[in-house]
């Protein structure tokens, strides 16, 4: 046992997380436990899956009707680019971050990060760029309301004048979020290059490993980017400076290279992940190796190095010259090849199966199904005379919603029901499970399919009122979108409830291969401490009798003792 | 005993896949004579060539979407196992020959739908061309000048939030009048952020730059009215930056020049103005934005009550 500097009295039966009390307050101090980091990562992440959902439903309350009768224009724009703003930075980052603390030291036998105080400061740069980012409703002019594009010079006009605004404060909260994820990408990279188990070579790590090594080096490729983007916007903003003013001989468009030079990638350290949850779900719930390990496995940097040659396909209709036009096109159409390798993988792997349907087995295969959808209209959208037509409309938001919400959000969930015992020590309620699932793929998909249409048709993205023969698809989605705030309701019974009077869970509840599953349920702080396995084969040898570590025997009955 | 004994499981396994594939070619292909009805009444030279690249990527795009569901659906009907069930299944971990096909399948496909659609590409170049010149400089003259004596010449101006069109008669209207089958010639101005200069009916969008002028060509081919939306965020009033584009015949055209050419200048289409100048009544409520730029004086004001059909 590792610290245990602590009064033994206040020790109560369900420890959250063995080898330290059931103290809640270290949940809201300066841990350096990768594990209670994860945790925190998770839990406020979800608080602003939460507030992003309810600025979701004030918008589709606002678009149920083609007037722009709830809010003034100014209040719904800052509505949307708040949105946007919360969603990707304040949840999915964080969210991911926080899986990402949670899996990779299990594992990979590490006992904890590389570096776990850079960790912990990491985390803690999240509440302090989300109140930034949230102080600007209050501050005189409301807050950011230039999308999340902030695509100048509408960024840059700044009505009020003052030098305290929304956008400024935008900026910063942007600024320290780039910081907290160089700092996440600098200690996930080394930590998985440095600290594996003995034995685990490259091709024996899990995908999910791979693909948060893929995921996290182009954190570190392209931030800096973004980084540069928002530094001058600042400048324009508040000092009066043209890089990008046309007034004063700037250039608008030079924003959008360094900022597309980033957020293409962005989406692809958002999505890999998630690859790598699916490529530990599907064999795990089909009881089948996953199909074509190593293909999957470097088809995740397939994706890296492609996803930073793309990023002009959003900029098809500024006046770009036909050749980049044409380069890009092709680059982009390109990255359908390594993804295509990962979705066939994945339905090979179902095939023949013996499928177990549980609550985490119907979020992956729902993120699946709307993952193939959403890469088919990526690859339209990559298509210049599509783009020139539906670029800017409804079909690009109904597009990164099939893949940002039901894919990104539908993998989180299944990640999160997956290893929730293992993490907790606790079983959740697979009915309640069932019913988030179904409410959260009706939901889903009533919200955003029929928006493809409305994009086809011409509606642009952005507006906040539109013309009466879009009004049918805005009047569906919005029902969709009320439906998926219904949808959180089982969802948050079931995370509270669960973990504080569930089941106990065993060590390793699905069968499941992996370190992660050789250790107690909840893991002891420091994992394997001085029994660090010795990896023999790949993982995912589901029926082919090859162990996955030496002597698994003695892990697996030490895990039941300990637990 | 039955019938199934006798077959080579092997032969009706191929039939079994050649009769879904049949299937599914044939509704890849429903879908894609289906999905011209998704999108607006063409009214351009380019939207046909458009449009029909959008119904083969739908072809293409349902044939593997249901393709793969297809099979998903297959499992999940018949790979299902029984409650507590938690035996193996066949564990086959990959197959060399399968992975080389769904690599390069893809990347045929990827490399033929892109071949097409530089083609298209080109050839809409061909149709309506487009340069972008540096504003601090000299105006640019409108594309192939001297070749074009016969067309039309139109300035597209964009403010927040209205739009302005000055005809080379010397008149200014809000609404976008054009000749139909005549290869219109544009030069797309913002007086202060990026617009979008989009036409659904005719399958075109430009961004206008401030800073930059874009000579930009188009030829409607169908009668009617469209509408002309700003596609580019451009601030609070965004929404309202909308108004008609009247495609007409050359006579119906000649005559509301030589009309228009004749009337006073008035307060041009604004919607923005107008919501504006309720917000501040109402006590000015709302978040911060600039005030909307002054209406352009414009000789038709147009009527933005009136139907358009995309
Ligand atoms: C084969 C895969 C994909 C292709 C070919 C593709 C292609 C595209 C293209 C061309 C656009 C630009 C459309 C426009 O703005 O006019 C776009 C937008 C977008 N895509 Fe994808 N995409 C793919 C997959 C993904 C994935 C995996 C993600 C997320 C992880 C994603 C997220 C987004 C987002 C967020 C936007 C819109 C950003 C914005 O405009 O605000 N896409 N996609
Ligand atoms: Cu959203
Ligand atoms: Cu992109």
């Amino acid at each position: 046992m590792t610290i245990t500097n602590y009064d033994e009295r206040i020790i109560k039966v369900n420890q959250p997380v063995p080898g330290a009390p059931n103290n809640w307050r270290r949940f809201f101090g300066f841990n350096t436990d990768a594990k209670v980091i994860g945790i925190q990562y998770i839990v406020t992440a979800l608080i602003f899956l939460l507030l992003g959902g309810l600025l979701g439903m004030l918008i589709r309350g606002e678009l149920i009707t083609p007037p722009s009768d709830l809010f003034d224009p100014t209040v719904y724009n800052g509505l949307y680019t708040m949105h946007g703003t919360v969603m990707l930075f304040l949840f999915l980052f964080p969210i991911l971050s926080g899986l990402t603390n949670l899996l990779v030291p299990p594992m990979i036998g590490a006992p904890d990060m590389a570096f776990p105080k850079l960790n912990a400061l990491a985390f803690w740069l999240v509440p302090v760029f989300s109140i930034v980012l949230l102080t600007s409703f209050f501050v005189p002019g409301g807050p950011a309301s230039s999308g999340w594009w902030s695509y100048p010079p509408v960024s840059i006009q700044n009505p009020l004048g003052h030098f305290l605004n929304g956008q400024m404060l935008w900026i910063v909260a942007i600024g320290l979020s780039g910081v907290s994820s160089i700092m996440g990408a600098i200690n996930f990279v080394t930590t998985i290059i440095t600290m594996r188990a003995p034995g685990m070579g490259f091709f024996k790590m899990p995908i999910f490993i791979w693909t948060v090594l893929a995921a996290q080096i182009l954190q570190l490729l392209g931030l800096p980017a973004l980084t540069g983007g928002a530094i001058m916007l600042f400048f324009d903003l508040n000092f009066g400076t043209s890089f990008f003013n046309p007034e004063t001989g700037g250039d608008p468009v030079l924003f959008q290279h360094f900022f597309w030079f980033y957020s293409h990638p962005a989406v692809y350290v958002m999505v890999l992940p998630v690859f790598g949850i699916f490529s530990e779900l599907f064999p795990t719930y089909s009881r089948k190796p996953l199909f074509g390990y190593k293909f999957v496995a470097v088809a995740s940097f397939g994706i890296t190095i492609l996803s930073l040659v793309v990023w002009v396909h959003h900029m098809f209709y500024t006046g770009t010259p036909m050749w980049m036009r044409n380069l890009f096109m092709f680059t982009t159409m390109l990255i359908a090849v390594p993804t295509g390798v990962k979705v066939f993988a994945w339905i090979a792997t179902l095939w023949g199966g013996n499928l177990r349907l549980n609550t985490p087995m119907l979020f992956c295969l729902g993120g699946l199904f709307n993952f193939i959808f959403g890469g088919i209209t990526g690859v339209m959208l990559a298509t210049v005379p599509i783009d020139i037509h539906v670029g800017n409309t409804y079909f690009v938001v109904a597009h990164f919603h099939y893949i940002i919400f039901n894919t990104i959000a539908f993998g989180i969930f299944a990640g999160i029901y997956h290893w929730f015992p293992k993490f907790t020590g606790r079983m959740f309620y697979e009915g309640l499970g069932k019913v988030h699932f179904t409410l959260t793929f009706i939901g889903a998909t009533l919200n955003w399919l029929p928006l493809h249409w409305a994009g086809l048709l011409g509606m642009p993205r952005r507006v906040a009122s539109y013309d009466p023969e879009f009004a049918i698809w805005n009047v569906i989605a919005s029902i969709g979108a009320f439906m998926l705030g219904v949808a959180s309701i089982p969802f948050i019974l079931n995370m509270v409830s669960s973990w504080s009077r569930g089941k106990k869970s065993p060590p390793n509840p699905w069968d499941a291969i992996g370190l992660e599953w050789l250790l107690p349920s909840p893991p002891p702080h420091e994992n394997f401490e001085d029994d660090i396995p010795t990896v023999l084969n790949e993982p995912y040898n589901y029926g082919l009798n090859k162990p996955f570590v030496v002597d698994e025997e003695f892990y697996i009955s030490k895990a039941l003792n300990d637990s | 005993m039955n019938l199934k004994d006798n077959i080579n499981p092997k032969i009706s396994l191929i039939i079994g896949i050649s009769f879904a594939v049949f299937i599914d070619l044939v509704l890849s292909k429903l879908m894609a004579s289906w999905s011209y009805s998704w999108l607006p009444v063409q009214a351009s030279k380019a939207a046909p060539y458009v449009d029909n690249l959008f119904a083969f990527e739908t072809g293409i795009g349902t044939f593997i979407f249901l393709g793969c569901s297809g099979v998903i659906g297959w499992v999940l009907l018949f790979n299902r196992a029984p409650k507590y069930d938690e035996s193996y299944g066949e564990p086959f971990e990959g197959n060399v020959k399968l992975e080389i096909v769904w690599t390069l399948v893809p990347l045929f496909l990827v490399i033929a739908i892109a071949i097409y659609s530089t083609k298209v590409n080109t050839t809409l170049q061909n149709l309506g061309e487009k340069t972008k010149y540096d504003s601090q400089k000299e105006l640019p003259t409108y594309l192939d000048n001297n070749e074009a004596s016969a067309g039309t010449f139109i300035d597209v101006i964009s403010r927040q939030w209205s739009w302005e069109f000055k005809y080379p008669e010397g008149f200014s209207s809000s609404e976008l009048h054009l000749p139909i089958n005549e290869k219109v010639y544009f030069r797309l101005i913002s007086k202060d952020v990026i617009h979008g200069f989009y036409i659904p009916a005719f399958r075109l969008k430009q961004d206008i730059i401030p800073g930059s002028i874009i000579s930009y060509s188009l030829t409607p081919t169908r009668k009617g009215i469209y509408r002309l939306r700003d596609s580019m965020f451009s601030g609070a009033y965004f929404s309202q930056n909308q108004t008609n584009v009247i495609v007409e015949s050359k006579d119906a055209y000649q005559e509301w020049i030589n009309k228009t050419v004749k009337k006073v200048p008035v307060d041009g289409l604004n919607q923005a103005g107008f919501l504006y100048k309720k917000r501040l009544e109402k006590g000015d409520k709302g978040w911060a934005t600039i005030s909307p730029s002054p209406s352009p004086q414009v000789n038709d004001p147009g009527n933005p009550d009136s139907a358009h059909e995309g």
